[in-house]
């Protein structure tokens, strides 16, 4: 008693989907469909069956069906949903795409629809806990803040570690532009449809010589070829406010300590008032993100348009920044499908409003028991802002400025423009087949400006000195500069590819060249008073006009991948670079890389396994370089010419000076050496998949800044190809679809990296020399807090040991006699923890139910340590009562050691900053079709930052490079958003 | 290919520095500067020397450190890591400051030594012509010198060292290591053959701030003066002949006083001592400016680094700022007993203690308003960038008469009644009186070794001379001369012997194993 079962599969365009496994649940029956997306099943046992609907890239689909003897029952015309974090998508690779499956790298996508939801800025935000081993780290709230991106760790020591972007296969410069703190703040979020990653060597090394920290490839949205037209309007509104605040003194409790513990004079200082300046200089500030786009298509040519609209305010008073953007792509496809040719054009406009970070420290500290202002005629001349003043009137030297009138007296303000423009034509030759040309002509255009207006009624800029301003003339207090950067970079690269198919091999070969110049100038200017005529300094001059830098980049790559019967994958890339940035002899350098796959899923003893739907191991080895490092011309002898307060008297004269600077002809990129095994699997029909690379790298001829032996050189330390440093790492990144129904649906994604970083050379060793000194903290002149030492991981913390009493407070000024001396000096500092996280994990959960929908991102951080920079430097009594005619508050740590003066080297300020933060938590309602059948309307609420939980005192142990100083604090942000399109 | 050629626009490759009399002339300054300045851009910015903070590697400040506050002329208060060590006298070989201190010296060998080799006679004849060449010439001659100046340095306070001279390329070799006698040796031999150089301009005809013959012979006095310690061998017929060809070049005491502002003593330290009649006797400076010649170090630190937070202070300083950090010892201050009338000694008693309990506090201790960014006429000259205008004076005549009184006094060839005629005119100017009338205030009968030990400090104390001395004296580490805090203990203590020398900084022993490490460290 059988009968057959029929129907078909459509992906979510309607267009049918040949090759789907479907089966027919605990039976051995089972086909697949043919190019109409339509199959038959025959001989199914009557009765109540289930039809499992399967497909590499899409989510699997379970059909409940009554199958009646001796008839054909047809399921109803069913769609399979793309589930790209499955893994047979397409795969952006450096030049070309590859499917998910026959990747041999480690590379991981997200997809617009798994980007960070809420108010996100950068683009590199959308990703923030979405991938193993790929860490990004915000410099703070401020709007369009710089982030760091760490792919895997730290694989340099003085050269870049930054990732390499490339957007649209432009390789673009990620350096920074003046006026921008972050340059991909340029980019609107709106406008990008998938981030990837490429993680190993056997991925990037096509990239050669900037690949060491991994590459990034953005790739934005493209209409698609036969599209109708399609409106997107894309609304977000939010208001941000500070999480928390610096626990310093209230007024009262600051009055009773310096009572007790100040003198006479400092007493007389305290004031009457109770100011929260912390509370003065935060707000609730709002965002305005508006996007709007079209796709469709204009004579077979689709396109895509879109503008966007950002208005941003930052949550200290007066910072804010506005970003208008829009983009054009072209992507008609001629001659029969034989010339595919991509135009994208994005530009941007930002306008920024910077804010001085000093004067969120300066809040911290300043005296709580002043006023913000006063009606004093002494504080006339500041604008009737409280300041701390001398008997004469004049600004107090050494005194803090007060937080409030120096933020509303300085109007820092920059305009940067960006224009990354590319054409690329991508075309089969007719003779033949199989071989394609490619050519891509790129152009990236920064141009970045602004000023700095600070009102003659600032406090820090108020010119009291009798030689220059004798008749106290506003005009001639304040301050004005400029500033002004033009960015230029021209991109032309080409290449042939050339692809076989002999019965189940798969055979392709890629040979290319890139010429890729970068230019950087711009004009220096002078400070000048208010008036914007006099000079702050007199007699200073411009001895050098401008400044001017260009890179050449000049390379050729090539690649093959074969494929056999999709089980044995082999991947082998060469990249050979030139650069301008070293000598003629040096400046060559060879990339080879090759990466191995082997698709178990693919042979005979699982091809029909039900519960094992997908098995790859794959192993790659490979090399890359770093070659950004220090400046252009390192290499070459060159003189610097000194500017005008640098200059040295003969006779009545005084003389420009040219110094011989120091450099190394020897200059080379260093060589980052990775190997990488992995091994992607899914089970249950993928409703599991996961991701797990074990990896090593190991940097050699690491640029270092180190010693040259004295007097060898023109100076004591070059960048020189000299050490070594390994990382090594294991990830693992998990999808689940725990619950999958008509009604409740729910995704989630899991990964976690943990990486270790050991610097394992760093040239010829002494006993007696403990490393390179790095990490600025405040306090003191020049002091350092970290060290990079052979044998220990990169920034090391590098401290005093802290005694404690019996109470188990730290006893001030006693360390531990490490060296067992009798006396503490520099030999007693030891090197405990490091900066960077040991472990990364993020976890993200889509739930939907009917049309309702809530996800949230959690990202947590294991291992890292922060250094208390804040409470080192203020939380003693010296710092609030060491000068006279001023107070400073106290940080509330000072009730916890009593400390008289600073004990900034203590390792009582190390702090384990391990961290959970809830990332981004959203709540969404699809209203659904609202004109027309295809419209729809979604509305969304997101609170960012929603929660951290950290055992670290401060603000938040989220800091890179591990000293918390002057930070920025996040924001948490409240988000309601609506999304139309029609 | 050509596109991979890239060159700078703004920085200059050699070939288009030395192309006129010019470009030799900025680098010259550069080669001055290596004493004042600690970068490119004033008063920071673009530093010459990495691995320190750039403010504290000016060589001036680390030169004066070394000398001074590792002795009881100056103690510090600030807590940054290792700067207490130059008092306790606990310093390491990995002490940031002796390590910056190194590293300035070897730093302004090398770009001596870069400029020397571009100043080849082949190259000048090719790139210069007519007078340009002997200008040029003259220009090599002073850069020759300050290369010796700075190895003299390194012999002084590291004694033996790396070696290294415009024959060696530049690069990442490894230099030889000269020991204390050949760096004597050498030192001795370039001062010697510039003394009689034509290259080298002869005493008082260079224009201001620029060395000549002078100079060099005032050199040679001072290293001869110590080369019992240098080398084991007196020589003190040597060090009196050279202070001698100095006094007769026709250098003079007289520097009247500044009515109300300033005895004739104090106008050498202030911010107009550039011009006459400071000149008379200033031999060598190294010139600052509040506006041309800004940095962190050199005068600005002397003035500000031992100014406190008081405006009366400031003011007399010409300054609107302290950084509330040097003061001095009890020992330095009992030296004058009487500071009405001995104008050399100013100090700064209010609000301040004379004993010092604690080295980290400012107040304890008496505050040396001897450099004064104050002109002539009573004019504060800090501006508003607080930079200093003082040119610090490397070579006086009072020191080279003080040379000369100790070379005879030790039994070096010489005058004895001169001997002591010297020492009397410095102290009758140090006492406002009439240098060439004999003052039974001022002047001493006898002639003494010891004595001029107490003088020297009287008349050059602050000036970078005070560790040197002591060690010629036997009294630097030894426990029979103690001082607060010497040693880091509050009476002092003696301590060990090896620290007569520096220790060579662990991190250029590491990239360089030809370099012996001193004995103690």
């Amino acid at each position: 008693q059988t009968g057959s079962i029929s129907g078909r599969l459509l992906d979510d365009k309607n267009q049918p989907l040949p090759g789907v496994t479907v089966l027919v649940e605990g039976t051995q029956l089972g086909t697949s469909t043919n190019s109409e997306g339509s199959f038959l099943i025959q001989n199914v046992p009557a009765g109540a069956q289930t039809v499992v609907a399967s497909f590499v890239g899409y989510t699997s689909k379970r059909l409940p069906v009554t199958v009646t003897a001796g008839q054909t029952v047809t399921i109803a015309n069913t769609v399979l949903a793309e589930n790209t974090t499955l893994l047979s998508e397409a795969v952006v690779v450096g030049y070309g795409v590859q499917r998910r499956q026959d990747v041999t790298g480690s590379i991981s996508t997200v997809q617009s629809k798994d980007f960070v939801q809420g108010q996100v800025t950068n683009p590199e935000q959308l990703v923030q806990g979405k991938i193993a081993g790929v860490n990004v780290t915000t410099g703070g709230g401020a709007p369009g803040a710089g982030t760091t991106v760490r792919i895997r760790g730290n694989s340099s020591l003085n050269a870049s570690n930054d990732p390499l972007f490339v957007i649209d296969g432009v390789p673009v410069d990620k350096g920074g532009i003046s006026g921008a703190s972050n340059p991909l703040t340029l980019i609107n979020p709106n406008d990008i449809e998938s981030v990837t990653v490429l993680k190993d060597a056997s991925a990037t090394a096509i990239y050669g010589s900037r690949a060491s920290a991994g590459v990034i490839l953005i790739t934005t949205k493209r209409g698609v070829q036969g599209e109708n037209l399609t409106v997107n309007l894309n609304s977000q509104t939010s208001v941000s406010r500070r999480a928390n605040k610096y626990e310093v003194l209230g007024a009262d409790e600051f009055r009773e300590r310096i009572r007790a513990n100040g003198n006479a004079g400092q007493i007389a200082t305290l004031g009457a008032a109770n100011t929260d300046w912390q509370g003065e200089i935060f707000r609730s500030a709002a965002t305005f993100d508006n996007n709007v786009s079209l796709n469709g298509n204009v004579k077979n040519v689709p396109f895509r348009i879109s503008y966007g609209n950002l208005n941003q305010q930052g949550i200290v008073i007066t910072n804010k920044l506005q970003r208008h953007t829009g983009s054009i792509s072209l992507t008609p496809v001629l001659l029969d499908g034989n010339l595919r040719i991509d135009v994208n054009a994005k530009g941007s406009r930002v306008d920024n409003r910077f804010i001085d970070n000093g004067q969120i420290g300066a809040a911290v500290l300043f005296d709580p028991t002043q006023p913000v202002r006063s009606p004093e005629a002494q504080f006339n001349p500041f604008g009737g802002y409280f300041q701390f003043l001398q008997a004469n009137g004049n600004p107090r030297g050494l005194a803090p400025g007060n937080p409030v009138a120096a933020l509303n007296n300085t109007n820092n303000v920059s305009v940067v423009d960006r224009f990354i423009g590319n054409v690329q034509l991508d075309y089969k030759l007719p003779f033949v087949p199989g071989l394609r040309a490619n050519i891509n002509l790129a152009t990236d255009l920064s141009r970045g400006e602004g000023s700095t207006t600070i009102n003659p009624q600032d406090f820090g800029n108020f010119n009291a000195d009798p030689v220059t301003n004798p008749n106290r003339d506003p005009n001639l207090s304040g301050r004005y500069t400029q500033f002004q950067q033009d960015k230029d970079m021209r991109l032309l690269e080409t290449y042939v590819a050339y692809a076989k198919d002999f019965s189940g091999t798969k055979f392709d070969i890629l040979a290319g060249y890139s010429y890729q110049d970068f230019q950087d100038q711009g004009p220096n200017f002078l400070p000048l008073r208010f008036d914007r005529t006099t000079q702050v300094n007199p007699t200073e001059r411009l001895t050098v006009p401008g400044f001017y830098s260009q890179l050449t980049l000049l390379s050729y790559f090539a690649r093959t991948t074969l494929n056999v019967k999709d089980r044995y994958l082999l991947t082998a890339t060469l990249r050979n670079d030139n650069t301008s940035r070293f000598a003629e002899e040096t400046r060559s350098g060879y990339f080879p890389a090759v990466g191995l796959g082997w698709r178990l899923k693919g042979e005979n003893f699982l091809a029909n396994n039900a519960t094992i739907s997908e098995l790859k191991l794959r192993a790659g080895w490979g090399q890359t370089g770093q070659q950004d490092v220090g400046g252009l011309y390192d290499f070459l002898p060159r003189y610097v010419i000194g500017n005008s307060a640098a200059q040295y008297q003969f006779g009545q004269n005084f003389i420009t000076t040219a110094r011989p600077s120091g450099y190394n002809r020897e200059l080379q990129w260093e060589t980052t050496t990775t190997l990488n095994a992995g091994l992607d699997w899914g089970i249950l029909d993928n409703r599991i998949s996961g991701t797990l690379d074990v990896y090593d790298r190991r940097t050699t001829d690491l640029l270092a800044n180190v010693n040259v032996p004295a007097g060898a050189n023109l100076t004591n330390q070059l960048n020189a190809n000299i050490g070594s440093l390994r990382n090594r790492g294991i990830e693992l990144g998990i999808n689940a679809a725990p619950i999958q129904s008509e009604a409740f649906n729910w995704d989630v994604n899991f990964n976690v990296a943990y990486n270790t970083n050991e610097i394992t050379d760093l040239g010829p060793q002494d006993a007696n020399f403990q490393g390179f000194n790095v990490g600025g903290i405040p306090g003191g002149t020049g002091s350092n807090i970290q060290i990079q030492s052979v044998g220990f991981p990169i920034n090391s913390f590098f401290v005093l040991q802290q005694v404690y009493n019996a109470d188990g407070r730290p006893v001030e000024g006693l360390y531990v006699d490490r060296d067992g001396n009798g006396i503490i000096n520099e030999r007693d500092y030891y090197r405990y923890k490091q900066p960077n996280a040991l472990t990364n994990l993020g976890f993200t959960s889509n739930m939907a139910y009917r049309d309702f929908s809530l996800s949230f991102v959690l990202r947590a951080s294991l291992g890292n340590y922060v250094f208390n920079a804040t409470a080192a430097n203020l939380a003693n009594y010296a710092n609030a009562t060491g000068s006279t005619g001023f107070l400073t508050n106290l940080p509330t740590d000072v009730r916890n050691t009593g400390f008289r003066t600073q004990q900034i080297f203590s390792d009582y300020y190390m702090e384990n900053g391990s961290f959970l933060r809830g990332e981004n938590i959203t709540l969404g309602y699809n209203v659904g079709k609202v004109f027309r059948e295809g419209s729809n309307l979604r509305l969304t609420a997101a609170v960012q930052n929603a929660f951290l939980v950290t055992k670290y005192s401060g603000l938040d142990p989220e800091i890179f490079g591990g000293i918390d100083n002057n930070f920025y604090p996040r924001a948490r942000t409240f988000t309601f958003g609506i999304n139309a399109s029609f | 290919t050509k596109d991979l050629d890239r060159t700078p626009k703004f920085e200059q490759t050699p070939d288009k520095v030395y192309v006129d009399l010019a470009g030799y002339r900025s680098v010259l300054a550069k080669l001055y500067a290596g004493f004042a300045v600690t970068g490119q851009q004033g008063p920071a910015g673009a530093g010459d020397i990495g691995g320190i903070d750039e403010g504290f590697s000016d060589y001036l400040r680390q030169y004066w450190s070394a000398q001074e506050l590792s002795t009881d002329e100056a103690i510090i208060a600030w807590p940054d890591a290792g700067v207490r060590d130059w008092h306790n006298m606990n310093w390491t070989s990995s002490n940031p400051f002796i390590r910056g201190l190194y590293y300035r010296i070897y730093y302004e060998i090398a770009i001596c030594n870069e400029f020397i080799r571009e100043s080849a006679d082949d190259k000048l004849s090719t790139r210069l012509s007519g007078g340009d060449v002997a200008s040029a010439r003259r220009f090599r001659a002073e850069a020759r010198f300050l290369r010796a100046v700075s190895y003299m340095h390194a012999l002084d306070l590291f004694g033996g060292g790396p070696f290294v001279t415009e024959s060696d390329p530049v690069g990442s070799f490894r230099p030889p290591y000269a020991s204390r006698q050949q760096l004597f040796d050498y030192v001795e031999s370039e001062l010697l053959a510039l003394s009689t150089d034509a290259d080298f301009a002869d005493a008082r005809t260079n224009e201001y701030a620029r060395v000549d013959k002078a100079a060099a012979w005032a050199m040679l006095s001072r290293l001869y003066l110590n080369a019992q310690v240098y080398t084991g061998t007196a020589r003190y017929n040597d060090a009196a002949t050279y202070a001698k060809r100095v006094i007769d070049a026709g250098y003079s005491l007289a520097t009247p006083a500044a009515t109300a502002v300033s005895s004739s003593y104090g106008r050498l330290f202030m911010a107009d001592n550039n011009v006459a009649p400071l000149t008379n006797e200033i031999v060598w400076p190294i010139a600052f400016d509040v506006n041309n010649t800004q940095s962190f170090g050199g005068t600005t630190f002397l003035v500000n680094g031992s100014t406190g937070s008081q405006a009366g202070w400031q003011a007399r300083v010409g300054m609107s700022t302290g950084w509330q950090g040097i003061r001095t010892t009890r020992n330095l201050f009992q030296l004058f007993p009487d500071t009405a009338a001995d104008r050399r000694g100013r100090f700064w008693t209010q609000g301040q203690t004379l004993e010092i309990d604690d080295q980290g506090v400012f107040t304890q201790g008496f505050g040396v308003t001897k450099y004064r960014n104050v002109n002539s006429a009573g004019i504060a000259q800090g501006g508003a960038q607080n930079q200093s205008s003082i040119d610090f004076p490397m070579i006086r005549l009072a020191e080279v008469m003080l040379n000369y009184s100790e070379a005879v006094a030790r039994g070096g060839t010489g005058d004895r009644a001169l001997a002591l005629s010297y020492i009397n005119q410095i102290r009758r100017r140090g006492f406002g009186l009439p240098i060439g009338t004999p003052s039974s205030a001022a002047d001493v009968a006898t002639l003494s070794a010891d004595f001029i030990l107490d003088e020297r400090a009287r008349e050059l104390h602050w000036e970078g001379f005070r560790r040197t001395d002591l060690i010629r004296y036997g009294r630097f580490v030894e426990g029979t001369y103690l001082w607060p805090w010497k040693g880091g203990t509050r009476n002092g203590r003696g301590v060990e012997s090896f620290r007569v020398l520096y220790p060579i900084p662990a991190s250029d022993l590491a990239v360089n194993p030809n370099l012996r490490q001193n004995t103690g460290y």
